[in-house]
């Protein structure tokens, strides 16, 4: 299958796939504080732990006040990996 | 039936404020007047340059579609609990694409790429799987542009506005302002949409508040209603049968969100990498916005609030995405009600421009640039652009005027487990490239193929379970049809993809086994942590060599990184 007039292979350099990129650069965009981005996907899905009545809150049954407030987690666990990770990049 | 001369206050605010958004439309494209529109970033981008703010009002308002404010609302209130999985799926979208995004945009930038067919193009150097990425994610949004329209009427039937004209007018308007603006005219827009959206959430609060016992009260009656149905798939909490689908409906909705062009096109609008990240962790705001909407389907529950057109004495269920306008019609004072009503009809016209701009692009290209005109000029391209975002809009019109908006709303299902296919091409590989082009695409149908066979085996059913329609009734698969009997269904898109990616991850050393070449992949792993005025990344050839010598080749080219890469791979010129 050809590649079509911007996959000319005599226009390019072709590097070896995988070959080490970017040599001593540092792999600024990669952090570890981005697996803390894990726990507000595991937590809203794993149903058994908030599909219950009690405790309410302001008459919200739990079940609904409880997955509103991981709105709030998500939204400070993703301010704080931009924080930390943007601190990594300076 | 609702009668026009009960709503008069209504109407005329509404039409005021759809007025307003459609002047805003247009005046859009004096906003930031940029040299030239005749270029295909500059109308379908917005010219790459919106902020932190603008990027988080015209992804939310791009996100949370007018379809998903009026569907998720009245299907809370036909069934509870299982209807609010919109929310956990909206919490779990963000952390999920927050590091993806802020990659793609990075890519994007260096390489100057528009649509996420784009990306795939020079990750695995395979425009004839750059050309089904773009297919499948045009399928996918029309219907769900389609939908748009199905908001606007539930609105209007409410007002007993009848007849198709008014329809008709509405998108006329968006067409207009889309065609000339471009995406600056539904970014200006969702301004409006975001004022407005705050006011409805505000009068739904008080609304509550007023009702007798409050919440409380609110969930009381909910409960009592659910206990009253035959139905065991309803009430205030998950039944033990419902878990599974309710997670995977989450999970697999949240994988394909940020994979429609209209969502990726917000994206690559922004103007550096932060701005994506910003907008990305406040957007979660829209999600509370989303989740008390939701909750308002509770409150036409406990109001008493029916359908229009129904008549529970001859079993005619009315048109559900009714109940919220109707929940405004009859607890809000005019004017209020009037400005709620705009919401939803302004909160329309922002997702439609944007998905009608996203499929633009990816027509224009990866199927016209690629295929039909290699050398077309970035005005032409832009013009091109223009039409087809006009005759994406006329053929969703079409759709709704001369077919049953059941078929949009069955196609639209389908579009959401179709374009979750693009996952391995587009998610993974912002990951790795080593996944083979020919896998992927053989991974794509295999995905697509086992979607819509799925989708084929599920019956709809009534509430007293018997089969009301025998196919493409819904989106989650019974585990029965595998001999489970547990009860327990899952989401269909999550079964697709995971064949998907089995197929993909199979075949991949099948292919580099009979020796047939992996594509070029142009990108270099810093191009995906690149940032706005990086100049050891972007542009490097500028830099160091004054303008590219052919200036033609130069304004056209998909690839500018190309020449940077041959001169940083050539020994370096001092």
């Amino acid at each position: 299958m050809q590649d079509g007039p911007a996959g000319k292979p005599d226009k390019l350099v072709l590097r070896p796939r995988h070959a080490a990129q970017g040599g001593s650069r540092r792999r600024s965009h990669r952090s570890g504080w981005h697996w803390l981005l894990l726990l507000p996907i595991a937590v809203p899905l794993a149903t058994p732990l908030f599909n219950r009545i009690e405790p309410r809150l302001f008459g919200f049954p739990f079940f609904y006040w409880c997955q509103l407030g991981f709105v709030v987690l998500g939204m400070g666990v993703t301010a704080t990996v931009r924080r930390l990770a943007g601190r990594e990049r300076r | 039936m609702p009668r026009l001369a009960d709503h008069h206050v209504e109407l005329t605010v509404f039409i005021g404020l759809f007025a307003l958004a459609t002047l805003l439309g247009l005046a859009a494209a004096r906003w930031r007047r940029p040299a030239t529109f005749n270029h295909i970033d500059e109308w379908g981008l917005g010219g790459r340059s919106f902020g932190p703010c603008v990027t988080w009002l015209l992804l939310g308002g791009g996100l949370y579609t007018a379809y998903t404010l009026v569907a998720v609302p009245a299907l809370v209130s036909g069934v509870g609990a299982a209807g609010f999985f919109a929310v956990p799926f909206a919490v779990v979208a963000y952390p999920l694409g927050y590091v993806a995004l802020t990659r793609l945009w990075s890519v994007a930038h260096v390489h100057r790429l528009a649509t996420p067919a784009d990306f795939v193009r020079v990750r695995f150097g395979s425009r004839w799987l750059a050309l089904l990425v773009a297919v499948v994610g045009i399928v996918a949004t029309m219907p769900y542009l389609a939908l748009q329209l199905v908001g606007i009427e539930a609105v209007l039937k409410t007002l007993g506005v009848g007849g198709h004209w008014p329809l008709v007018v509405a998108f006329t308007a968006l067409a207009l302002s889309t065609y000339y603006s471009g995406l600056r005219g539904p970014a200006l827009v969702a301004f409006l949409k975001g004022t407005l959206l705050l006011m409805v959430i505000v009068a739904v609060v008080l609304l509550a508040a007023m009702t007798p016992g409050s919440w409380a009260g609110i969930f009381g009656k909910a409960a009592d209603t659910f206990a009253a149905t035959p139905s065991l798939a309803d009430g205030l909490l998950l039944n033990p049968a419902s878990h599974v689908s309710y997670l995977t409906l989450a999970l697999g909705s949240a994988l394909g969100l940020f994979l429609y062009p209209h969502a990726v096109t917000g994206v690559l609008a922004a103007r550096s990498r932060d701005a994506v990240a910003r907008s990305l962790t406040s957007l979660p705001v829209f999600t509370l916005v989303l989740g008390l909407l939701s909750l308002a389907g509770f409150l036409v529950l406990s109001s008493g609030i029916t359908p229009v057109g129904a008549d529970a004495a001859a079993g005619v269920p009315g048109d559900r995405n009714t109940v919220i306008p109707r929940l405004f019609d009859a607890s809000m004072p005019g004017w209020c009600a009037g400005a709620a009503y705009a919401a939803i009809g302004v909160g329309a016209l922002v997702p439609a421009a944007i998905m009608s701009i996203g499929a633009a692009n990816l027509f224009t290209r990866n199927i016209y640039r690629e295929f039909l005109r290699p050398h077309a000029t970035p005005a032409e391209q832009a013009q091109v652009s223009r039409t087809v975002s006009l005759a994406v809009k006329l053929g969703a019109l079409a759709a709704i005027l001369f077919l049953d908006p059941q078929f949009s709303i069955d196609l639209q299902l389908i579009g959401g487990v179709v374009i979750l296919q693009t996952l391995p091409a587009v998610g993974v590989g912002l990951y790795t490239a080593w996944l083979h082009r020919y896998a992927l695409i053989a991974g794509l149908a295999a995905g697509v193929i086992t979607g819509l066979v799925m989708l084929y085996q599920i019956p709809a059913l009534g509430p007293d379970g018997t089969v009301t329609r025998a196919h493409f009734g819904g989106s989650t698969w019974p585990l029965a049809n595998l001999g489970v009997h547990s009860g327990q269904s899952v989401y269909v898109g999550l079964i697709a993809v995971a064949v998907n990616l089995a197929v993909a991850a199979a075949t991949t050393p099948m292919f580099r086994g009979m020796g047939i070449a992996d594509g070029v992949d142009r990108t270099r792993d810093q191009d995906y942590g690149a940032e706005v005025g990086d100049p050891s990344i972007h542009r490097l050839a500028e830099l160091v060599d004054g303008a590219p010598t052919d200036p033609r080749d130069a304004a056209n080219d998909l690839f500018p990184a190309r020449a940077t890469q041959r001169l940083l791979e050539s020994p370096k010129k001092e």
